[in-house]
């Protein structure tokens, strides 16, 4: 049996009001991929941030027994210094920094106040080679894509002579193929005798990488699945993460009578704002019918946003030329504000940073895409916004105790839910849905999908980008496959497979 | 929810201002209550209620600053001071071109920070250093004086009182009273409309400690104006830029998109907002309402001076961050403001009263502010804790 590296001994961690570890056991033993998972708000990144040291020793209770001794991490320095190493879901790269600067920064080559840049930069290009990059450490951070700034992060884990590597959500922000090379890379680690403790919501990934999976329910270890003793599926882990058996992730449409063409683009090309002469979508022709979900699946960076923010009122791009129709008229929209009276509605991939208002409350936020309806005379009518906004809680099964909450504090599914309540009550005929899952638990999931089979089923029409190949083959009933700003293919719910996708993919992108 | 402490950190301010009221009425034997005090208080502090109110509009936009104003007073002032002065212009019309040079300074102002993404502070910093070369070149010397007659019964006089009180001015206590009664049968009335729709209300208690609170403040300030010659037209000015303001932020469309653009531009602009024409309002506005409180300012020195509106922008600033308005945007209101700028005031008076050396008047005034901002981030951090 090999030795054990971590162990983390009945862990308990309280904030005010909230027991949000309790309990918690976790062993990592050397050498071994340790998948942590469980729903949003499990307590997976608390007990990551008791390990570094974030939360320091004192503020929770339990042990932490790491190489055979007690720990007591007052500082992420601390942790560090033993080699464990935590790279953040967020990245924490600076842009206009060069890639070895960002990777030795608090951690500087040279003597006493002097940097030595030969000795930086020499070392950096060593790791750069280790995570398989080919960049020179010169290159400025921002130039390279995201898929290379999570490698520079690695690398930057390995500069500070890393023993027990955590990573938070690695792939959250990869396309398939930035995911899977890294994936491998972390096996390549384990075969240098690398431990790791990986926190994923991608099941299929864990699935892939990991010896051994703990799940994390509700601040408790549920279960520590061991995949060379038993056998270890998708549904096996939802399970356990939700305490019941999801027997189907996607729910079923009954009786969606499809109708006529809801919207139509055709030949339509947009431009980058800043590159004038680059073309981010290249004579782009789709169409949604009424009742019909519409998958557009593509890598990171296919041009899929791009296309949802040029047709919503031109939010995006410049140089934007092709036709755009609405229930069989066309349409010019030049404004948000246009496309939105012409009932299109978008709905963002990043409910942060460009779709709520966080330190507002949910009333506030549910309205905002629509205030003039509940506004005579520019005046708020605001027992009509308060009603507006509770009904859409209950329609949504919004989980808050009002909806003066500020939208901050709640969970990212529920985050989501008002960002969708926002938008049905702007009241489109067409929503584009843009990653409408993207990091929110299997539970919030499931209800999200409902509510686009209510809408569909209302006699609305939903465009889905995603990114994650099951639940584009889920929900639609169609599928576009973009790539590099062209469409490459389409298929039919029937037809689809996440192997026909990615052969399109492939093969578009070597024709090109 | 409803504990003592968390009564105390939703009204710290306010505590704070009466401590400081007790304070300096001991500290200056009683003098803080002498009915001149009333007046002075008013009298040297409504220019920072109005150009606060606009401070308000343009950092609820994201903690955006304006940092021309004081320099503008002394612009609009001198051009104010040549129309009617030198000029002998009729006191309407130069008030009306003097607007109009808010106006047009608000437009090229609000143009460059909203639609050529000028940084604010810096576009604002050239208003700054321009207008007070520019005024005090116009005025060439020290003032222009004495303004017209007319022009400073404007903004220095009182509200004429209808019922000839000798001693007393009777319609300053009527409408004290009306005020108070006003103001309870909207506490009682608003209470009543919660409660008829089911919406949670909160307990007679709360409603009437605050009633007889605010009426006694109402009554003791129409009680001491009335002693000291009436209510100062001055406040009437604010009073109902005040109100006006309080509307716009609480009420309207355009009051919301303020605030939710401070919380967060994107989110708001792909809602179809124009977010850029809400920072350019903001700046426009701001721009009227320096011209109103350069008017004030004309008023109370009957000049137009080129020292005047020195550190204008700081004290409104100021007042805004005490009053609990975001130093990042997004949150504050016209009433928060409101305590804020009568702090300051109440500080600034005490310490004349106490006759402590201007300069050690600064020191305390920084220290106020720095303490107003820590308080505030502390008590955020609390906040998101629970």
């Amino acid at each position: 049996m090999a030795k054990v590296l971590l162990e983390m001994k009945n862990i308990t961690k309280t904030f005010p009001g909230v027991k949000a570890l309790d309990n918690v056991n976790l062993k990592v033993e050397e050498g071994e991929i340790h998948a942590l998972v469980g729903e949003n708000g499990a307590g997976k990144s608390t007990l990551m941030n008791v390990l570094s040291g974030i939360y320091p020793y004192g503020t929770y209770e339990g042990d932490i027994v790491y190489n055979g001794e007690v720990c007591k991490f007052g500082k992420i320095k601390d942790s560090e210094e033993k080699g464990i190493v935590i790279i953040h879901q967020e990245l924490a790269l600076i842009p206009y920094m060069t890639i070895g600067e960002n990777m030795f920064l608090g951690n500087e080559r040279g003597k006493s106040a002097a940097i030595d840049w030969n000795e930086t930069y020499g070392e950096a290009d060593e790791y750069l080679k280790m995570v398989g990059l080919s960049e020179s450490s010169r290159v400025l951070v921002k130039d390279i894509g995201t898929g290379k700034q999570q490698l520079v992060e690695i690398a930057k884990a390995m500069a500070k002579h890393a023993k027990l590597l955590i990573l938070d959500e690695p792939t959250s922000s990869l396309n398939e193929k930035d995911s899977q090379a890294l994936l491998d890379l972390m096996l390549k680690f384990k075969k240098e005798g690398m431990t790791s403790i990986i926190i994923s919501h991608k099941l299929n990934e864990v699935a892939y990488v990991a010896d051994k999976i703990t799940v994390i329910r509700d601040g408790s270890t549920i279960e520590t699945m061991d995949k060379h003793t038993t056998e270890i599926s998708e549904d096996r882990i939802i399970k356990g993460m939700v305490g019941r058996e999801i027997t189907d992730r996607f729910p079923k449409r009954h009786n969606v009578k499809i109708g006529d063409v809801n919207m139509e683009v055709k030949n339509w090309t947009v431009h980058h704002p800043l590159y004038p002469e680059r073309k981010v979508c290249d004579n782009v022709s789709i169409k949604v019918r009424k009742g019909e979900v519409v998958g557009i699946s593509g890598l990171m960076g296919a041009g899929r946003t791009e296309l949802a923010m040029s047709i919503f009122g031109q939010s995006y791009g410049t140089n934007i030329s092709g036709q755009l129709y609405l229930d069989g008229k066309e349409v010019h929209l030049k404004t948000i504000k246009q496309a939105i009276k012409n009932k299109l509605a978008y709905v963002t991939e990043d409910r942060k940073g460009n779709g709520l208002v966080l330190t507002n409350p949910i009333r506030i936020n549910t309205t905002l895409a629509n205030l003039d309806s509940i506004s005579p005379r520019m005046i708020i009518d605001k027992d009509k916004e308060y009603q507006v906004a509770e009904e859409y809680r209950g329609k949504l099964k919004t989980k808050c105790p009002s909806v003066e909450q500020n939208v901050g504090n709640l969970s990212g599914g529920n985050q989501q839910k008002v960002l969708l309540a926002k938008w049905m009550f702007a009241d489109p005929n067409v929503l584009i849905l843009d990653e409408p899952t993207r990091g929110i638990d299997v539970g919030a999931k499931y209800e999200i999908y409902c509510i686009i089979n209510e809408l569909v089923a209302a006699g609305k029409s939903v465009v889905m980008i995603s990114s994650e190949l099951p639940e584009v083959l889920g929900m639609s009933d169609r599928i576009y496959v973009m790539n590099e700003g062209r469409i490459a293919g389409e298929l039919s719910a029937e037809e689809a497979s996440q192997e026909r996708i990615m052969s399109i993919i492939v093969s578009s992108g070597k024709g090109a | 929810m409803n504990t003592t402490m968390e009564i105390l950190r939703k009204h710290t301010m306010k505590i704070v201002l009466v401590l400081i009221v007790i304070f300096f009425s001991v500290m200056t034997k009683g003098q803080m209550f002498a009915a001149s005090s009333f007046q002075a208080l008013i009298a040297q502090n409504s220019y920072v209620f109005v150009l606060a109110t606009g401070m308000l509009m343009c950092m609820l936009t994201g903690g955006n600053i304006d940092l021309s104003v004081g320099s503008f007073v002394c612009f609009v002032g001198a051009i104010g001071g040549i129309m009617m002065v030198r000029g002998g212009m009729s006191v309407p019309v130069a008030m009306l071109l003097m607007i109009g040079a808010g106006v047009i300074y608000g437009i090229v102002e609000g143009f460059l920070i909203a639609y050529i993404n000028i940084p604010p502070w810096i576009a604002t910093l050239a208003g700054y250093l321009a207008f007070r070369g520019w005024g005090t070149a116009l005025i060439g010397g020290s003032s222009i004086a004495p303004m017209p007659e007319n022009f400073i019964k404007m903004f220095n006089g009182s509200v004429p009182d209808l019922f000839g009180g000798t001693e007393m001015n009777i319609t300053c206590l009527l409408v004290g009273v009306i005020a108070c009664v006003l103001f309870v049968f909207l506490q009682l009335k608003g209470r009543n409309d919660k409660m008829k729709k089911g919406y949670e209300a909160e307990g007679m208690t709360g409603v009437i400690v605050r009633c007889v609170l605010v009426c006694a403040v109402i009554l003791l300030f129409a009680f001491k104006l009335a002693q000291a010659g009436g209510i100062p037209n001055n406040l009437v000015w604010v009073a109902v830029i005040v109100l006006i303001y309080n509307f716009i932020t609480g009420k309207t469309t355009i009051g919301r998109y303020f605030y939710t653009i401070g919380g967060n531009v994107e989110a708001t602009r792909l809602s179809g907002i124009d977010t850029k024409r809400i920072f350019f309002l903001a700046y426009l506005n701001m721009a009227v309402l320096t011209v109103i409180s350069a008017w004030m300012t004309m008023g109370r020195l009957s000049a137009a001076t080129a020292t005047a509106g020195t550190n204008y922008e700081m004290d409104a600033i100021s007042a805004c961050v005490v009053g609990g308005v975001s130093a990042y945007g997004g949150s504050g209101t016209v009433f928060g403001m409101v305590i804020g700028a009568a702090l300051i005031g109440v500080i600034n008076l005490g310490m004349s009263l106490m006759g402590i050396d201007a300069n050690w008047q600064m020191v305390v005034k920084g220290v106020v502010l720095l303490a107003a901002v820590v308080f505030e981030i502390m008590n955020n951090k609390e906040k998101t804790k629970d």
